[in-house]
């Protein structure tokens, strides 16, 4: 698409009555701010699909003259989709200046080469003569019924101290770190917080990087919020299009939303791989209001987040009990030898043998966390000498779910898997083994992550956790030292039981 | 560019590690755009095939080196002898499916480079007067930004001709391989000389062989304007 500029205003190629210079979006150098004409009678669709939002022209089922007649009249803006400053480009969607995101083709639609990102591709394309489509007129109004929150449970002394907080920030405007172990409990957290902003008219997301999460939390808060629109995105949801107040979507999809959300609950804020976490940070940026809340929920944060917390840089309040009242389960370190070269002769460490066996013996459940799959596959075949029914799972196992299930209903004693169980899944009563825990795949946040899958239930409140390695790592010991701290504080607060 | 910098893999976006790819015997860099995981789920087409349309022959559905698809377009009297031969590269098995998606619905113009070498390999000893890609109707082509057969030639480093053009919409997915025999033409030869065309070679590139429909509507019109023979190129079979 190409743009000729009249009267200070951006006018699409298709729709010029006579031939004038144009030009792609990027090549603009200024987008001119039209003043909104509050005489006009806008059309409340385009408004409920367009509000928060950053769209691409196919995006949109309506006519262009439509969507320019709503620009012209300041109820929506054109922004480049991508920058290009020297040689230097930014896709302004997905925040991405690195350069090997970009390539350039010959384009039908501007007649020109055209710069694309490759890194959001998925989302439809954005090129340099790709204009961004953003609602800038009033945002839709929606009655908020009374009592909105339906919810009978109670909270931990933890989880409320957590919960007032957390509503402290809401009304503030202001950022909060919950740092919850895991089993603590954080959604119903949140439960407050939501309802005090939704109270106001304000416009919620939590966003979590995982689509399983999406899945999991938006019946639970359809539950509670029984009078509230909730709409649950992930790539392929139905509800993409639906203006919502509380919006729960994986943080891929916050790059379809544009200064939409007065609160945004940032969850498993950890659960991202580094690399990635540049374009978290801009998604969240770009998604909220310039004045909002910004909530981040995690059992597990980064040694800078710890380090901020504790030289008081950061905001954040702790939940260092699990909702059960027992202390977490203390990882133990066993050494185990070359375990890699007892594998190759198709061979386990005794002392982990001897762990299997007992719990085999005790009819009693484990999950063993290994570092990669080649060496899950050949492991496998030695640990099924022991019992024909232990399994393993990895993330490209087509029948994933229906093993975790099998574990559920006790049908797999044991359960061999990658880091894939490492959050998220709970089984009752189970013990846990890491072997090979030195892997650089088992970082700090993993280890205590995977420490974090036993004594889960109230009626099975411990478990054994232990790190069979060959070398004991800092990331070994910075997550045991996380969860005696943990420990400590709750019993400083009175928050276990004896 | 850096001996060291990192390279990525065209489709997966992994670091290429270039230690496999050294001790390869120094692998052409345009084979370096691709990882070797990636390389390895593109499966070339092997074994007998049809001495036509480049499938893989199976027992049963076969006569001598032709497939029964082929005997019959060739038995017909309009359809026979108009595509002397078709190329192509890969199965088109689940992976390859997902890539060309890619590729030209969501319009990854730069995968077109993944093909390059297998591209110039297949040409390579062979000549042909004009390259011509399979074109798209003018509302496709807006709405995908480019023609997915005409990249493939220009980043294979080949010259392009738009010699046809499409006469209708090109919606014929749906219809059954009869229905397409029958469909009246839907390519017109676009501004060129017939005489230009007299006893030329002409090589068709498109992204899939499926029926060889498409391309046989194609090289009918070229033989109508009195091109020799009529080639064809396609990425998956
Ligand atoms: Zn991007
Ligand atoms: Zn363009
Ligand atoms: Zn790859
Ligand atoms: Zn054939």
């Amino acid at each position: 698409m190409r743009f000729a500029i009249e009267e200070n205003k951006l006018t699409p190629a298709p729709l010029l009555l006579t031939p004038q210079e144009t030009y792609p979006i990027s090549k603009l150098n200024l987008l001119p701010e039209i003043p909104l004409d509050s005489t006009f009678c806008f059309n409340s669709q385009l408004q409920h699909y367009l509000s928060g939002k950053q769209l691409l022209l196919d995006d949109l089922p309506f006519t262009l003259d439509d969507i320019q007649l709503h620009y012209v009249k300041g109820y929506l803006m054109y922004r480049k989709g991508i920058e290009i400053v020297g040689d230097k480009n930014h896709c302004l969607r997905c925040g991405t200046k690195d350069s090997r995101w970009f390539a350039e083709f010959p384009c039908a639609r501007c007649g020109d080469i055209c710069t694309y990102c490759r890194q959001c591709l998925m989302m439809g394309r954005v090129s340099s003569c790709t204009p961004l489509i953003s609602w800038r007129g009033p945002v839709p109004e929606g009655k908020v019924p009374l009592n909105l929150l339906e919810w009978t449970g109670t909270l931990s002394p933890g989880q409320s101290g957590a919960s007032s907080r957390v509503v402290n920030a809401v009304d503030r405007l202001e950022q909060l770190l919950v740092w919850a172990v895991c089993g603590a409990g954080k959604t119903e957290v949140l439960f407050k917080g939501i309802e005090h902003a939704l109270t106001q008219g304000k416009r919620v997301c939590i966003a979590t990087p995982r689509t399983d999460v999406v899945l999991e939390l938006t019946p639970r808060l359809r539950a509670v919020f029984p009078h509230t629109t909730v709409a649950s995105l992930y790539g392929g949801s139905e509800d993409r299009h639906t203006y919502a107040p509380l919006t729960i979507a994986t943080t891929h999809q916050l790059l379809r939303f544009y200064q939409a959300f007065d609160t945004l609950i940032v969850d498993e804020v950890d659960a991202f791989p580094y690399s990635i976490d540049e374009t978290l940070q801009y998604a969240v940026k770009q998604a909220k209001k310039p004045h909002s809340a910004l909530i981040f929920l995690t059992a597990t944060p980064s040694r800078k987040w710890q380090r901020e917390c504790h030289l008081g840089k950061r905001e954040f309040v702790t939940i260092p009990a699990r909702y059960h009242r027992k202390p977490l389960p203390v990882p133990k370190f066993v050494w185990c030898g070359n375990w890699a070269k007892l594998l190759a002769q198709k061979r386990l460490p005794t002392n982990l043998l001897v762990w299997t066996k007992k719990r085999l013996a005790a009819n009693k459940q484990a999950l063993i966390f290994v570092p990669r799959i080649e060496a899950m596959d050949k492991m496998l075949h030695v640990f099924q000498k022991l019992h024909p029914q232990i399994e393993s799972v990895h993330a490209e196992d087509p029948d994933r779910k229906e093993k975790v299930m099998r574990m559920r209903n006790k049908e797999i004693p044991v359960l061999l898997t990658t880091t894939i169980l490492e959050r998220g899944v709970t089984f009752a009563n189970i013990d846990v083994a890491v072997l090979g825990a030195e892997d650089q795949v088992f970082a700090e946040s993993a280890l205590v992550q995977i420490a974090g899958r036993a004594g889960r239930s109230a009626q099975f409140p411990s478990g054994e956790v232990i790190f069979f390695h060959y070398g004991k790592t800092e990331s070994m010991v910075r997550a045991r030292n996380q969860i005696l701290a943990m420990n400590k504080e709750a019993t400083q607060r009175g928050m276990l039981d004896k | 560019m850096s001996l060291f910098a990192d390279s990525y893999c065209l489709i997966c976006h992994g670091v290429i590690d270039l230690a496999i790819s050294w001790s390869s015997v120094l692998l052409a860099t345009e084979d370096m755009v691709v990882c070797k995981s990636c390389h390895e789920r593109l499966k070339p087409l092997s074994g007998e095939r049809c001495r036509i349309c480049g499938r893989v022959l199976s027992t049963d559905y076969r006569n001598r080196d032709q497939c029964f698809d082929c005997i019959r377009w060739e038995e017909d009297s309009e359809w026979g002898g108009l595509l002397a031969q078709n190329f192509c590269l890969y199965e088109y098995n689940e992976f390859l499916k997902e890539v060309i998606a890619t590729f030209k619905y969501r319009g990854d113009y730069l995968l077109a480079r993944a093909f390059k070498s297998g591209i110039l390999r297949t040409l390579k000893n062979r000549k042909f007067d004009l390259i011509v890609p399979i074109p798209l109707s003018g509302e496709r082509l807006y709405e995908r930004g480019f023609n997915q057969s005409e990249a493939l030639i220009l980043e294979a480093g080949l010259q392009p001709t738009r010699l046809i053009s499409r006469i209708h919409s090109e919606k014929q997915s749906k219809k059954s391989r009869s229905d397409r025999i029958h469909i009246p033409q839907v390519f017109r030869i676009s501004e060129v000389e017939v005489v230009l065309l007299r006893d030329k070679t002409v090589l068709l590139i498109d992204d899939i062989y499926t029926t060889g429909s498409t391309l046989r509507h194609a090289a009918k019109v070229l033989h109508e304007h009195g091109v020799h023979q009529v080639f064809s190129f396609t990425i998956a079979r």
